[in-house]
């Protein structure tokens, strides 16, 4: 019987509370009394006894060769047991979701500016920190590569063997050169958003006294992590064993290694716990970000308001490392043109290497960029046409039987068109006169920058859409061990995945299955670790799929079992042990009867079984860009009520309503935090957010000038949540993560431009931008 | 340097303090009160809120030095050992905790909130609770679950 | 690092005087920033909180004189009458969080040109009494701010409090952000009017290496108020005269560009809300 690992804290070991809820019910998360209480073991929270402190050199230049390194001084300050460098990596220097080029500790140069040099191990972690300040590193600064077209163009330096281009796709779908009606163009900029997870990256890494280690670790992902680990550590992966600690927040920036390799590595070397935490400065350079983009669009259109092509060429600078780059620009093309029907298309999309920060996984993944681009030009066309923007996309809305300009087959529910009229016909929010509203409800806020002076009202639609689970054949599954047994007199089951809880709701869902799988009313879900197979990533909206999947899976398999022993004890009385089935701790007949209860059934037996789902398998793209390579697609609409201060260029949003197909709502209550927490990411990055890079250089890395949404900011959202099924997917559900995060902000875009009239291009908006300067 | 004060109504003290250590770092780590949460230490998140002398104070902008023999209460002190507060029901209820970061600190301002306005508006929420960032609900049920503790608090007896 | 902590004002002198290095720190909410993010490693800390002095305020000589150390908090609630510029501009500063513990002291302390306190202190006339034990001096707070984050503080001095007169008329403060909560000023905006000496104060911040006084717009708007006797009449302004007094306060700024906006923006805001925050002025006084 596996037990939960406790995890290593100061606090009461990690009880969770038990699940008594099925599938389709509201209910409460079982972790939920310990994060209310405080109690709950964040990986910043973890202590063991002589923990050591781990700190990471960092380089100050976005492009340097190192010549050399001297740790003499630091080695020999206060409290300081252990200074790393790449001279002391026992095994492969280089790490990677997709291609393995980031360096664990720099060797011969630095790519970007915050690239871990050097390590540091003392008991406190200022002394951590003052050493690490004293290891000399001689570097030769080079001219950084900043421009992705410049990448492109292949001048500048080349930063990886094989030059800048880290990925190029094109997508050639129909008639390459379909002439149009109404045509119209337009260049689109995103900036760079962060994740702005609140829990920082951290973790502690305890040696087993024997060679091996124990990680417990705030990830997306245990045995990608594990594997990527065991490599680096030039350890076999059994004795890399990684636990999972609480996540505060996740959204893809944990999808890529941080500080695991650095603690494992300086704990195996010490002989002592090692925990890293990092502050929220270094988590900025600690982590990727999304794909800052210029995008150029040209959408051509019949006069009647029929697309008859778009194209596209899209730059996402993927920064110094490939992180997942590669997949991303896959989805930032696949999805390009949006939700909507175009029978000729033309999409080239490149992701380049450069000296910027690296950049990867972020919620929406790739199809977020997008969607400001094509959300922008669907308003455009409607406007050439004279066409109402929502009218305009209902004529083009995808359909079933309609194809991705990839060529897949649109198959199951497509309701686009249905999203769009749901959010068109919810009620407006009542205009009452600007003048007579508190500060708050205006642009500006207490700050008391208006009492209604310059505020104009716009209203915007947008909708978008993104795939669910991996694509391009990568391989995707999760594991799950479901066993049941009795416990105190009672029958209980426990989940085993290694799938991992960022906030989602995970844990809860797994119990919920295996409660309405089970018929069991105490279900228990074991903290996450690599002693079960893997659960894959908790990211591209996979997890309630995938794993929810395998649970379901296991759970049958434990059914079975279960049934088949109550068939070979009781006798399969005159055959109707076919139609038994469990229910409130019970195994009844078809009729609802008791046959036996569960406790008496099973008596000392435990049955456990182990199971991996597999959802169909996707393809790769060829070389014209065509190919199944997606899983499932959802689909959200928004729609955003703004006030907008005019002559101030400030932003208030007044607002947001979505509709969204979820196929089937596991946890409602979930859902609707998905689809209010998803939007607040997509507000942020229209008006707010972004990572400002200069000469390779972080200009805002706190939470004081990279700005996201406060609740004063955020208003209250709308939603009407769809549940159409698919045939394909456990229980008919469909990923609810990232589409929230998807059309929200084109929506809080488009509203900007009806409130002022002007052609916003840039995303976040700035207020210059709202004011001709 | 030596450090005494009261926390959650007992006296607990620590040696060696380094005199650059905040009181967020000293609860967190020397006293193993984990409870306030270190996600910006800038004073931008809140999620350190905890009250000091009574008032509602962010732990990471205050030196454990300046809180030397004063009385300070943390999320750990809200509630009787083994029972929640109504404040922490109704985040639980309502939805407002995802990954729960945010949320120690969110309640504290919120306990801070209801003490001083017991039936707060909406924007009287969102002025108060301006401070606490939280990056996974969108707010919303948060805002639901002030309403609903107040609610609560109000009508009990 | 070495930690102090006086319990009186006479005494926290003595330590300023024999440790000149000492970082003094009141709530805190700028040092430990500093501290948190590595920026600044003090030998010596000199912690005010103790010196029960600074955080009193009471009425002297018809002005209010206010200790160092009160909280933006008790500005709000137990000035919010007297002084309702300032207590506005501390209702924009951070978090409640924040507001409990910052301290117009340490906003002088920091001199940022971003300090939401120091336009409405412009604006109001304040002067700055700073102390040592040579002695005490009260400076104008014009004349406080010397560049970016540089105060007029020697060694040895420390800030006891400010000094300022009860409004005796309509003030307004305005800033500029890009979030509805929570920001540090792109611009911001003091106004005071004072219809008994019927003179115009004004404070720019975060538009220039220090906070400003636009002082040509001040005398503008005060002769063009007095020349058409607005003040008695209660009239309103000609648009050209508000137009023409927010483009002397957009003037008067020395704005850069930098993460938070740029200058051009600042200018822009600033004549916005040198109008608006005129109009608002003038519609509660002639409301009274
Ligand atoms: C999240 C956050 C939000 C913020 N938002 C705003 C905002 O909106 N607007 C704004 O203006 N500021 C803001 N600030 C900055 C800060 O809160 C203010 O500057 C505040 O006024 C500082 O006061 P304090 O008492 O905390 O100063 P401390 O940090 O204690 O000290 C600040 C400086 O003043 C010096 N000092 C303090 N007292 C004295 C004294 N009596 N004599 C001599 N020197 C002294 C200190 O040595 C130090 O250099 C924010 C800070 C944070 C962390
Ligand atoms: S950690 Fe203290 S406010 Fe963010
Ligand atoms: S629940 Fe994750 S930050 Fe609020």
């Amino acid at each position: 019987m596996i037990e939960a690992r406790p995890l290593p804290t100061r606090q009461r070991p990690l009880a969770q509370s038990a699940i008594t809820g099925g599938i389709g019910e509201s209910v409460k998360r079982p972790e939920g009394v310990l994060k209310v209480s405080g109690d709950f073991p964040y990986s910043s929270d973890l202590w063991a006894e002589g923990m050591l402190w781990g700190s990471t050199l960092r380089s100050p230049h976005p492009y340097a060769r190192i010549r050399a390194i001297d740790t003499t001084e630091a080695a020999t300050m206060p409290g300081v047991h252990l200074v790393l460098t790449h001279a002391d990596l026992p095994g492969r220097k280089v790490y990677g979701l997709e291609i393995a080029d980031q360096p664990v500790l720099a060797f011969d140069c630095v790519r970007y500016e915050g690239e871990a040099v050097a390590l540091v191990a003392a008991e406190h972690p200022e002394q951590a920190r003052r050493a690490a300040a004293k290891v000399k590193v001689d570097y030769e600064v080079l001219e950084p590569l900043t421009d992705p077209e410049l990448a492109i163009s292949g001048e500048g330096p080349s930063l990886h063997e094989g030059g800048n281009i880290l990925r190029r796709l094109r997508i050639e779908h129909g008639d390459q050169n379909a002439p149009a009606e109404v045509v119209v163009s337009g260049e689109y900029v995103i900036g760079m958003q962060d994740q702005a997870p609140l829990g920082p990256e951290s973790g502690l890494a305890v040696p087993d006294g024997e060679g091996g280690v124990d990680l417990y670790i705030a990830t997306q992902w245990l045995h990608v992590d594990r594997d990527q680990l065991a490599a680096v550590l030039a350890l076999p992966p059994e004795r890399v064993r990684l636990t999972l600690a609480g996540v505060g927040g996740a959204f893809g920036g944990r999808e890529d290694l941080s500080m695991q390799a650095h603690a494992c590595l300086l704990a195996l070397r010490t002989g002592r716990p090692v925990k890293i935490v990092y502050g929220r400065q270094e988590s900025f350079v600690g982590h990727v970000h999304r794909h800052p983009g210029r995008l150029r669009y040209e959408h051509g259109a019949d006069s009647n308001g029929k697309l008859v092509y778009v194209k596209a060429s899209i730059v996402l600078d993927g920064g110094a490392y490939a992180s997942s780059s590669t997949a991303v620009i896959s989805n930032a093309c696949s999805f390009a043109s949006g939700p909507y029907a175009v029978p000729n298309a033309t999409i080239e999309g490149w992701v380049v290497y450069t000296n910027n920060p690296p950049c990867g996984a972020m919620r929406g993944f790739g199809s977020v960029q997008n969607c400001f681009a094509h959300e922008a030009q669907m308003d455009k066309l409607a406007q050439a046409l004279g066409l109402d923007p929502v009218e305009l996309r209902l004529r083009n809305a995808f359909q079933t039987g309609d194809s991705l300009v990839t060529g897949q087959p649109l198959e199951g529910s497509i309701p686009v068109a249905e999203l769009l009229r749901r959010v068109f016909s919810m009620p407006l929010p009542e205009t009452t006169d600007a003048s007579r509203r508190d500060l708050r409800e205006l642009p500006g806020g207490v700050s008391n920058t208006t009492h209604g002076e310059g505020v104009r009202r716009g209203v915007g639609y947008a909708a978008g859409f993104k795939n669910v689970g991996y694509s391009e054949g990568f391989p995707d599954y999760s594991t799950a061990r479901v066993t049941l047994r009795v416990v105190e007199g009672r029958s209980q089951a426990e989940v085993h995945t290694a799938s991992v809880e960022v906030g989602q709701g995970l844990v809860t869902i797994q119990g919920q299955i295996a409660r309405t799988e089970l018929g069991v009313s105490q279900v228990v879900v074991l903290n996450a670790d690599t002693r079960v197979g893997s659960g894959g990533s908790s990211s591209a909206s996979r997890q309630t799929y995938i794993t929810g999947g395998a649970v379901k899976t296991a759970c049958e398999a434990v059914r079975e079992r279960v049934l088949e022993m109550a068939r070979s004890e009781l006798g399969d009385r005159a055959g109707r042990g076919e139609t038994w089935r469990l229910a409130d701790d019970r195994l009844v007949d078809a009729s609802g009867r008791t046959v036996i209860d569960l406790v008496t059934l099973l008596g000392d037996e435990v049955v456990s079984e182990e199971r991996e789902y597999r959802p169909r398998p996707t393809e790769p793209l060829d070389e014209r860009g065509q190919g199944n390579a997606h899983l499932q697609l959802a689909f959200a609409a928004h729609r955003a009520v703004v006030d907008v201060d005019v002559e101030l260029g400030l932003v208030h949003v007044v607002e947001l309503a979505t509709a969204q197909d979820v196929g089937k709502a596991i946890n409602p209550q979930a859902v609707e935090g998905q689809l209010e927490g998803g939007a607040a990411q997509g507000l942020g990055l229209a008006i707010m957010e972004q990572v400002l890079v200069t000469d390779g250089k972080i200009l805002n890395p706190s939470f004081t000038d990279y700005l996201i949404p406060t609740i004063l900011d955020m208003p209250p959202v709308r939603m009407e949540v769809l549940e159409l099924g698919d045939p394909l997917s456990p229980y008919g559900l469909k990923g609810v993560g990232e589409p929230p995060a998807i059309s929200s902000g084109p929506a809080v875009l488009a509203a900007i431009r009806a409130a002022t009239g002007r052609e916003v291009s840039h995303v976040p908006v700035r207020p210059d931008d709202l004011l001709d300067l | 340097m030596r450090i005494s004060c009261r926390v959650n109504g007992e006296v607990r003290e620590a040696d060696q303090v380094w005199p650059g250590e905040s009181l967020l770092w000293f609860l967190r780590e020397r006293l193993g009160l984990p409870g306030a949460k270190n996600a910006c230490e800038q004073g931008e998140c809140g999620s350190c809120s905890i009250y000091l002398e009574g008032n509602l104070v962010c732990a990471c902008l205050v030196l454990a030095g300046q809180a030397q023999n004063r009385d300070i209460v943390t999320v750990e002190g809200l509630a009787e050992p083994g029972a929640l507060h109504p404040i922490q029901a109704a985040f639980l209820e309502t939805g407002a905790v995802q990954c729960g970061f945010c949320t120690p600190g969110l309640i504290v301002a919120t306990h801070d909130l209801l003490r001083r306005n017991p039936e707060p508006s909406d924007a009287q929420i969102k002025e108060a609770l301006a401070g606490n960032l939280c990056r996974c609900t969108g707010y919303a049920k948060i805002i639901a679950a002030v309403h609903l503790a107040a609610g609560r608090l109000v009508s009990a007896p | 690092m070495e930690f102090l902590q006086p319990t009186s004002w006479r005494e926290a002198l003595e330590m300023k005087t024999a440790r000149a290095e000492a970082l003094p720190i009141a709530g805190g909410t700028d040092v430990l920033v500093d501290l948190n993010f590595d920026r600044h490693r003090p030998e010596v800390i000199l912690d005010l909180n103790r010196v029960a002095e600074l955080s009193e305020w009471q009425p002297a000589n018809g002005r209010l004189r206010v200790g160092a150390g009160v909280s933006y908090s008790r500005i709000i609630t137990e000035l919010g009458q007297r002084l309702p510029g300032l207590a506005m501009a501390s209702r924009s500063v951070g978090s409640p969080q924040i507001r409990n513990r910052g301290t117009v002291g340490g906003n002088l302390g920091s001199a940022s040109p971003a300090g939401d306190a120091h336009p409405a202190l412009l604006a109001a006339g304040a002067s700055i009494e700073v102390t040592s034990l040579r002695g005490s001096r009260e400076i104008p707070v014009d004349e406080f701010f010397l560049g970016p984050k540089r105060n007029a503080l020697k060694p040895d001095e420390l800030i006891a409090g400010f000094w300022l007169r009860p409004a005796p008329g309509p003030q307004q403060f305005a800033k500029v952000g890009t979030r509805n909560a929570m920001v540090i000023a792109v611009c911001s905006f003091g106004l005071a009017l004072d219809p008994e000496q019927q003179t115009v104060g004004t404070g720019i911040g975060s538009a220039g290496p220090t906070p400003l006084r636009a002082g040509e717009a001040e005398r503008f708007l005060a002769e063009a108020l007095g020349e058409g006797d607005h003040w008695r009449s209660g009239q309103p302004l000609p648009e050209s005269a508000r137009e023409r007094f927010g483009e002397l306060v957009a003037r008067a700024a020395r704005p850069i560009d930098d993460v938070r906006g740029t200058a051009a923006y600042r200018r822009r805001a600033l004549a916005v809300l040198a109008r608006r925050t005129f109009a608002w002025a003038w519609q509660e006084y002639t409301a009274q």
